[in-house]
């Protein structure tokens, strides 16, 4: 059941009209009842993953925190008779042992999305060593369906075992509580991926029906519905027609999907975040926010911490520092100053580091080599930018441009620039076809194209255009005002017929201008595979 | 108090603003497609017809109701519409009999070709214009494609969501009402395409007629006994689509063994005077004015011979009804030789 | 303390470590700042600030941060 199907409002109405119907103490489990009827309306089979990642992270959570209670029952009733040498000696023991269990646990579960998701990658590859070693043999594909939303659920449970092992969070007790946290549909299909530190109170609460809470839940969702099927699922047509046809769509075009798919992915994306934070809004659940209008940004870097936000923070506490503050790094830094001098050396661990979490971003975004080359992409620019950072410092000691509008406008034009050129791995077939189709925005001079009338000619109108260029220009206006503060409390400020014209002309807007139904192809949400 | 009528002063303007939208975005069929209209004419009629046929555009170009009744006196009714498959003509008949029984129910059985959902544009023709009913609710479920949706038949307007970009004067000129376009159900044309060259059958893997198609038949069939109807099956004179020698034979089996009457029209050339020449206006697909009033003339007698169909011309109340439809037949018949720049020919040659 | 502010001032001359406590929620200090610091506490103190422990509470001042180096060479 896409968010763009007919079947989600209708889910919805009945899941908020009985969520708000029965007892407080009984909400928790209508919502894991619908999200596991949504999970099996889905795939059927696919609840046989989710319900083992559930239990191998509930038990082993479990496990750890009675170890550590044991630890300490243990240290209170011999404080007296313990060294301190022993006292260490016995919590390191202890402390081996859960990261024994959190070990087998992430093996585990990375072990099954390893599988589902890369094995036909992997097959790939093998295949090209065999051809490129002669032979004749080739290893068959394997026909295995990828479970939804496996990425986010499998991220967001072992996130919460990390957190158990580290002492941040405590161990769930209740096995379906837990399965509510891993499971919770509206995040399914697309993220965020939540801490369980910060959904987990308001996931299990009773909520009472608050109406004003209620409506900022609605008006969230049509908006988010306004980007995605408005925006998003219009231009997506010119997208296709761009990046299906690498042989004629060369030059300009490339640049022209680019920008395009730009808007795409960031009004499909954000829209369907924008449906998922407003639904759990709409039932008193806080979720957290996954994006801080990226396009603004003035950087590469800070670009990555306002788009996808809970993926990135993800990496960072999960692999980033863990990798880049262990001991043998550690070690690593020291000698490497002490060879390498004080400016480089203090720099190895962290671009060491990340380059695994680049690594691990883009394999995590899809199993082909175009994300591998797409993480890394990332990784070389942000590494560019910090060895430039000198550089940049003394052109700024130089010229007083810092904080002007034009130069700030440069910056954000500068980092979009350079993420669509980036995303290009993202459109097309494989990698040395993104390059060659790169090459030709340098060789190919077809800048015409932008004018004499062929931007009609890819499945997109004149009504379309019109279209897209008032939903962008909504768009732009909401994230600047959104400087400001939010929006919808602005909104709700505004006398009764104000408000009413508003969100009913949104309302209106996503009915009658909205790319659904017959002769709009029902485009899944892009995240939905990863 | 104050809150109440808030929320009930949105809540009307909302449901009538979304009513006017639905009016004024779904497609008028006045100008353009006219066989859009076909199907919802019907309500508006006097529903006491002695014959009602069922069936694609083989019998809402090919018969005229008028010339039945200014030769014959009989009263009928056509609710064809463009690709009507089987399973639409069935429901169409359920949905009739909720209003009138008629003594017979003509079927045209080219439709027995297909067996399963065709195009949503079809579709939307023949369902759009049926009232709400059991009926149509089935007929609806037995006939979307797989990228169609139930909804879009309750609420037209998420299906004609987009037509904002196309909107003319026509779709304000007929929000709430649109001029009759059909004469009782028959869609006229007097211009004239001979039939030339007329491509034969392309070879069929299986000529079998469906299951599908079968059920809905042998449903038709059951339901006309039921109701005490004389079901009577044709064929239209339709050179194209093209009707195989294997299809017929099925068609004479089921007849004979059902006890019904068959008129293959195709056979009949000779006896009901056919001109491939100058009765047909798209080269053999349909017959134009002409010869659809030329096989109406030879069906008619079979209805009076074989159905034993009585003339109601003596009915004064019927007879007034069917001199407007006259008069309204003639001027369409002369507003379209005008239009092509030809004297109509007169009446009786 | 001294040292630890001069490691911070190392980093980020232009912020007063001393009164600023708001470090990762203004977005002062970024995940490459933070692995520096503790590099080079690791060095300057010999104490192993472990991943768990990098959480805004502790980073978020000099003062917090301290306090935590303070913690660990107590356990050591």
């Amino acid at each position: 059941m896409l968010f763009t199907s007919y079947a989600f409002p209708g889910f919805m109405a009945v899941l908020f009209l009985l969520y708000y119907l029965i007892p407080g103490r009984f909400q928790w489990k209508l919502l894991l009842a619908a999200s596991y009827l949504f999970y099996f309306m889905a795939g059927p089979s696919w609840l046989l993953y989710i319900l083992t990642t559930t239990a191998t992270v509930y038990l082993a959570a479990l496990r750890m925190e009675k170890m550590g209670l044991q630890q300490k029952s243990y240290l209170k009733a011999h404080r007296e008779q313990l060294s301190k040498e022993e006292k260490k000696a016995y919590k390191d023991r202890v402390k081996a042992g859960q990261w024994r269990w959190l070990l087998a646990c992430l093996l585990l579960n990375l072990g099954i999305l390893a599988v589902v998701k890369y094995s036909n990658f992997a097959i790939s590859n093998v295949n090209g060593l065999l051809r490129a070693a002669g032979s004749h043999r080739q290893l068959g594909f394997w026909d295995i369906a990828l479970p939804m939303g496996i990425s986010f659920y499998t991220f967001q449970a072992l996130g919460y075992l990390i957190d158990v092992y580290r002492g941040t969070v405590a161990a769930e007790h209740n096995p379906f509580k837990l399965a509510l946290f891993v499971s919770f549909f509206p995040q399914l299909i697309q993220g965020p991926i939540s801490r369980f530190g910060d959904l987990a109170r308001s996931l299990y609460e009773e909520h009472a029906f608050e109406a004003r809470r209620f409506c900022f839940g609605l008006e969230r969702i049509l908006w988010g519905y306004f980007k995605k099927l408005v925006i998003a699922d219009r231009i997506l047509t010119g997208v296709n027609t761009i990046i299906r046809d690498p042989g004629t769509y060369r030059g300009a075009w490339v640049f022209v999907g680019m920008m395009f798919y730009a808007l795409e992915l960031y009004a499909d994306f954000t829209g369907g975040i924008d449906i998922t934070i407003g639904i759990a809004q709409a039932l008193g659940i806080g979720v957290k926010e996954n994006f801080n209008r990226p396009y603004f940004s003035k950087s590469v870097k800070e670009y990555w911490r306002r788009w996808h936000i809970t993926m990135g923070t993800w990496f960072t506490d999960y692999i980033f520092y863990p990798i880049s503050v262990c001991k043998p790094m550690l070690r690593l830094s020291r000698s490497a100053r002490a060879r390498l001098g004080e400016n480089i050396g203090k720099r190895v661990p962290i671009y060491l580091s990340s380059f695994a979490v680049w690594l691990a971003t883009g394999i995590w975004h899809g199993a082909s080599w175009n994300f591998v080359v797409w993480g890394l992409g990332n990784w070389v620019v942000l590494m560019i930018s910090q060895e430039l950072e000198p550089l940049y410092a003394r052109f700024h000691s130089r010229f007083d441009v810092q904080g002007t509008g034009g130069f700030r406008l440069f910056q954000v034009l500068r980092t979009i620039l350079v993420m669509s050129c980036l995303r290009t791995f993202d459109c097309y077939r494989d990698v040395p076809l993104t390059f060659r189709m790169f090459g030709t925005l340098f060789t190919e001079h077809n800048w015409q194209i932008l004018w004499d009338g062929s931007l009609l000619g890819i499945g997109l109108g004149g009504v379309d255009y019109g279209v897209l260029l008032a939903g962008l220009a909504a768009l732009v206006a909401v994230s600047l005002l959104q400087r400001g503060g939010s929006v919808r409390e602005r909104i709700a400020a505004k006398p009764y017929p104000v408000r009413f014209l508003l969100w009913y002309g949104l309302f209106l807007a996503v009915l009658l201008a909205g790319a659904y139904g017959i002769g709009y192809d029902a485009s899944q949400f892009i995240y939905n595979q990863f | 108090m104050n809150r109440i009528w808030k929320f009930i002063g949105t809540g009307v303007i909302v449901l009538a603003s979304l009513y006017l939208l639905q009016r004024l975005l779904a497609p008028k069929y006045v100008s353009d497609v006219v066989e859009g209209a076909l199907i919802a004419e019907y309500y508006g009629e006097e529903k006491d017809h002695d014959v009602i046929f069922i069936g694609d555009c083989e019998v809402y170009e090919n018969f005229s109701p008028v010339v039945l009744w200014q030769d014959f006196g009989i009263n009928s009714y056509i609710r064809g519409s463009a690709q009507q498959l089987i399973w639409q003509s069935y429901y169409l008949l359920e949905d009739t009999l909720r209003y009138e029984k008629p003594r017979v129910v003509i079927f045209n059985v080219l439709a027995m070709q297909y067996d399963e959902p065709q195009r949503e544009a079809y579709n939307r023709m023949t369902l759009e214009g049926m009232r709400w009913s059991r009926s149509k609710v089935d007929a609806i479920r037995a006939s979307m494609t797989r990228e169609e949706h139930f909804l879009d038949y309750v609420f037209p307007l998420l299906r004609y969501h987009a037509r904002w970009s196309e909107l003319g004067a026509e779709d304000v000129r007929y929000m709430f009402d649109t001029p009759r376009v059909s004469h009782n159900g028959y869609y006229m044309r007097v211009d004239v395409k001979p039939a030339e060259n007329v491509p034969e059958g392309r070879i069929l893997a299986d000529y079998r007629f469906g299951d599908n198609a079968w059920t809905y038949l042998d449903k038709m069939t059951a339901l006309c006994r039921e109701n005490d109807i004389r079901l009577i099956l044709v064929k239209a004179p339709s050179l194209y689509p093209y009707w195989y020698d294997q299809w017929e034979e099925q068609m004479e089996g089921y007849a004979a063994e059902n006890g019904l009457l068959y008129i293959n029209f195709l056979e009949l050339v000779e006896e009901t005077g056919l001109d491939f020449a100058t009765d047909t206006y798209d080269g053999g697909l349909h017959l134009n004015l002409s010869g659809a009033e030329k096989i109406s003339r030879y069906l008619g007698e079979a209805l009076r011979q074989e159905a034993g169909l009585a003339d109601r011309r003596g009915e004064a109340h019927l007879s007034q009804v069917w001199k407007d439809k006259t008069e309204a037949y003639e001027r369409e018949r002369e507003r379209q030789y005008e239009e092509l720049h030809s004297p109509a020919p007169s009446r009786g040659d | 303390m001294e040292d630890l502010l001069e490691i911070l001032r190392d980093l980020h001359p232009e912020v007063d470590f001393e009164t600023c406590d708001t470090l990762i929620d203004d977005k002062i200090l970024d995940s490459f700042d933070i692995v520096s610091i503790i590099a080079e506490i690791n060095d300057c103190f010999d104490v192993t600030i472990t991943a768990e422990k990098i959480t805004p509470q502790n980073f978020n001042s000099a003062e917090a941060l301290y306090a935590l180096i303070q913690e660990l060479e107590d356990e050591e």
